[in-house]
């Protein structure tokens, strides 16, 4: 689907609409055959290989435009920086309509691996992108289950790649279209059945390049992958006559290349938003380190810090022979003026503990609330960076919150007088308390500019207090009167304090 | 080592309660000795009044310890809910300058709710953390790092984790306050184990100040003082935080000294 993605986001608003079937053809030999066909073109029944003539005689309409599978590399690197900007430090593009991504230490900053491949997919999708993307233990696996794994998206618990990629057919093994078509002739349909023959009369037939792959998909043989570096960014690196592999050498060196990075960020004037730390192991395997910062930063100290907080992640196996520190995201830090009248302390900077704590719990679990315009209570907050603006504002105070809010306001069994009454008693969670004062109600309507069903919901709120002083939040939805705008139930909101 | 530090300290409470007679030198020289053992003299400890002088006579300085940490917790339903010492942490929090870390492993705290009781939007941080034990971790540095106080909601809060607390506490002379909520209220009885805090408070939720017209009128709070480094425990009846973080005695208790009035309810009953 990718060039077919890739031309009508090209196209903009002169593409084919999505339901007209989009084929790219190109020259194979002296044939004009379907490079490329979109969603509706394979429903029509067109597959890629066919016989462009062939294709426009299957189906009427079909909207054909000449293939460029340069420009689609080049857009599929362009990917791949984007992946490596957002995700992890280690991406490049795998042509002819991939991306890998090494995951490995990342994934927790997208608040885990099933979330950072959903965030994917729909990212992707809102650019007008169809992705599908797999977790894996081996680049193979990963590759196989993206292309022919049942869903949109596939996460591998580590160690279970084999039954998962047992299943799925030959041509998910990344072999060339020959070997593959000549071993469905030998009636091999999965990757199970190539994986239990011997691999002598294999690699006789067909060369080596069956066995290299199986073992490639099952992580037996490693697969390094050749991290994209980006243009223009400010890198520094270091290699070593002999390889290094104690943390406190990894540290020193690792303040060495800060030093160095920080005087190429000082002359260009900027500060690191991100910084990457690769690793090359002699065993040809990279491992990374990503730390990101709230601000701008180039302070060596700080910096230092945040990634010697994270060697203790790396492996170095038998040794690391070259390590490269990148900023991959900078900024333009501009000297400011400190606060100096002598009658006003300045107020402490937080924003370096900020940085070590979310590179520590990730970066969307430090956030803080902002007031929304909204009278209901759950949408009332967002969240925002925790170094974001502050623009000063608050809540309107004049009726009492609750410290806490309910997740889900909680059904209760309550005796009370229609409409306009709070209970007099009320059952939440088996307890039955008696209530003996209340404020209230404190209307709340639906916001019918979100949702229809709110057009005439209301929700009454209530503060009531038991015989014991504990004070609770509850609702009645609907006004009392109209069934129309509620269901007449109470619910339970929040708990004063 | 620790054992002999609080003998030291008992038994001088005990010799100035029994003899006023103790020349004031031996004690001062004992107090210093003390602070010495106990190392903290390198830096003069700030305290951070209440500024209701029933509760800040009992503190030792006058007030809750600056570079200290502090332990709060709900009485009854509020061990699971720790509402109400959500608030009185809050209302601490408020009091001090610049900004607060508050770190949560359940995220129902209601933002508005955090802002009536002083504390804008604009200044709490808030960190989720998976576990209790990047809680705790995420406490410490916190408490390192230049916030004014750190509030962390935890569980359990062994002996060397709150000793780790209270010494990051010291390097920075911030307030920690760790807000004890526990999932079950059967699980509230680790509330008595040793910690090495400052001051240990519970937070219960009394009727809220009557008032001439139906509703509900501002909120009060059994305040107990249960632990208190170098002091006594007492409690205390109190008004919930105003807007401003400060938290108030009743007026009909302020008015009258609390023993009268017990004396007279009783001589009524």
């Amino acid at each position: 689907m990718w060039p077919t993605d890739r031309f009508r986001r090209k196209s903009g608003a002169a593409a084919p609409p999505p339901e007209t079937p989009l084929v790219l053809i190109g020259r194979d030999g002296r044939r004009r055959v379907v490079l490329a066909a979109d969603a509706a073109a394979h429903a029509a029944g067109l597959r890629i290989g066919m016989p462009a003539s062939k294709a426009q005689a299957l189906v009427p309409g079909l909207v054909v435009h000449e293939a460029d599978p340069e420009a689609d590399g080049n857009a599929l690197e362009r990917l791949a920086l984007w992946a490596l900007r957002r995700y992890a430090p280690i991406a490049a593009a795998d042509p002819p309509d991939g991306v890998v991504i090494d995951t490995t230490g990342a994934d927790h900053l997208h608040g885990g691996e099933a979330a950072m491949l959903t965030d994917m997919v729909e990212r992707l999708g809102a650019a007008g992108l169809v992705a599908r993307a797999a977790v894996a233990d081996s680049w193979g696996a990963a590759h196989a289950l993206a292309r022919f794994g049942k869903r949109t998206t596939t996460v591998i618990p580590s160690g279970e790649t084999a039954p998962a990629v047992l299943v799925l057919p030959i041509a998910a093994l990344r072999l060339p279209a020959a070997t593959v078509d000549g071993l469905r002739q030998l009636g091999f349909e999965t990757i199970a059945d190539l994986a239990v023959t011997p691999r002598a009369q294999l690699t006789m037939r067909f060369g080596p390049e069956p066995g290299r792959r199986l073992d490639q998909a099952f992580a037996r043989v490693s697969e390094p992958i050749e991290p994209i570096r980006p243009e223009g960014i400010v890198e520094v690196r270091r290699n070593f006559a002999e390889p290094i592999g104690a943390a406190e050498t990894i540290a020193r060196y690792t303040g060495r290349l800060v030093v160095e990075l920080c005087a190429e960020l000082e002359t260009r004037g900027q500060g690191a938003r991100r910084l990457d730390l690769l690793f090359f192991r002699v065993d040809n395997r990279v491992e990374a380190i990503r730390v990101g910062t709230a601000l701008p930063v180039r302070d060596v100290k700080r910096l230092t810090r945040l990634l010697t907080d994270k060697i203790e992640t790396i492996d170095p196996g038998f040794g690391i022979e070259l390590m490269r520190l990148a900023a991959t995201a900078a900024e333009p830090l501009r000297a400011k003026q400190m606060i100096s009248s002598l009658a006003e302390a300045a107020e402490p900077d937080v924003s370096d503990v900020i940085d070590i704590l979310a590179n520590r719990v990730g970066v969307d679990r430090l956030y803080r609330f902002a007031p929304v315009q909204s009278d209901v209570p759950e949408r009332s907050v967002r969240r925002v960076a925790p170094m974001a603006p502050d623009t000063g504002g608050g809540w309107p105070g004049h009726w009492p919150r609750p410290a806490r809010l309910l997740p889900r306001p909680e059904p209760i069994e309550t005796v009370a007088l229609l409409p306009d009454h709070p209970p007099v008693t009320f059952t939440w969670r088996g307890v039955r308390r008696r209530v003996k004062r209340a404020d209230g109600p404190e209307r709340v309507f639906g916001e019918w500019w979100k949702r229809d069903v709110e057009l005439a919901a209301v929700r009454d709120y209530f503060q009531v207090e038991d015989e014991n002083g504990e004070r609770y939040w509850v609702y009645r939805a609907g006004d009392g009167e109209d069934t129309a705008t509620g269901s007449h139930k109470w619910f339970m909101h929040g708990i004063f304090g | 080592m620790r054992t002999n530090k609080e003998h030291i300290t008992g038994y001088l409470r005990i010799k100035g309660q029994m003899s006023v007679s103790t020349p004031p030198a031996a004690i001062s020289e004992l107090r210093e000795r003390i602070a010495r053992l106990e190392g903290s003299n390198a830096r003069a400890r700030t305290v951070l009044p209440f500024g209701v002088h029933a509760i800040d006579r009992v503190l030792p300085g006058g007030g809750l310890a600056c570079g200290g940490l502090h332990e709060v917790a709900g009485g009854g339903n509020g061990a699971v809910d720790g509402a109400a010492a959500a608030l009185f942490a809050a209302g601490i929090a408020a009091r001090t300058a610049g900004k607060v870390l508050w770190c949560v492993t359940r995220p129902d705290l209601f933002a508005p709710a955090i802002e009536q009781a002083g504390l804008p939007p604009g200044r709490v941080i808030y960190l989720e953390a998976g576990d209790e034990k990047s809680v705790l971790a995420c406490f410490e540095e916190g408490l390192r790092g230049g916030f004014g106080a750190v509030v962390a909601e935890v569980t359990r809060l062994s002996m060397t984790a709150s000793r780790r607390l209270q010494l990051a506490a010291e390097s920075s002379g911030a307030i920690g306050i760790a807000v004890r909520r526990w999932r079950r209220q059967t699980e509230a009885t680790d509330f008595g184990q040793p910690t090495a805090a400052d001051t240990r408070w519970r937070v219960s939720v009394l009727p809220s100040t009557p008032l001439p017209v139906p509703g509900v009128g501002r909120a009060r709070w059994h305040l107990e003082l249960i632990r208190c480094r170098a002091g006594e425990s007492a409690d205390f009846t109190v008004e919930a935080c105003d807007a401003k973080g400060r938290i108030a005695l009743p007026s009909d208790v302020a008015d009258r000294p609390l023993q009268k009035e017990i004396g007279r309810r009783r001589a009524s009953a």
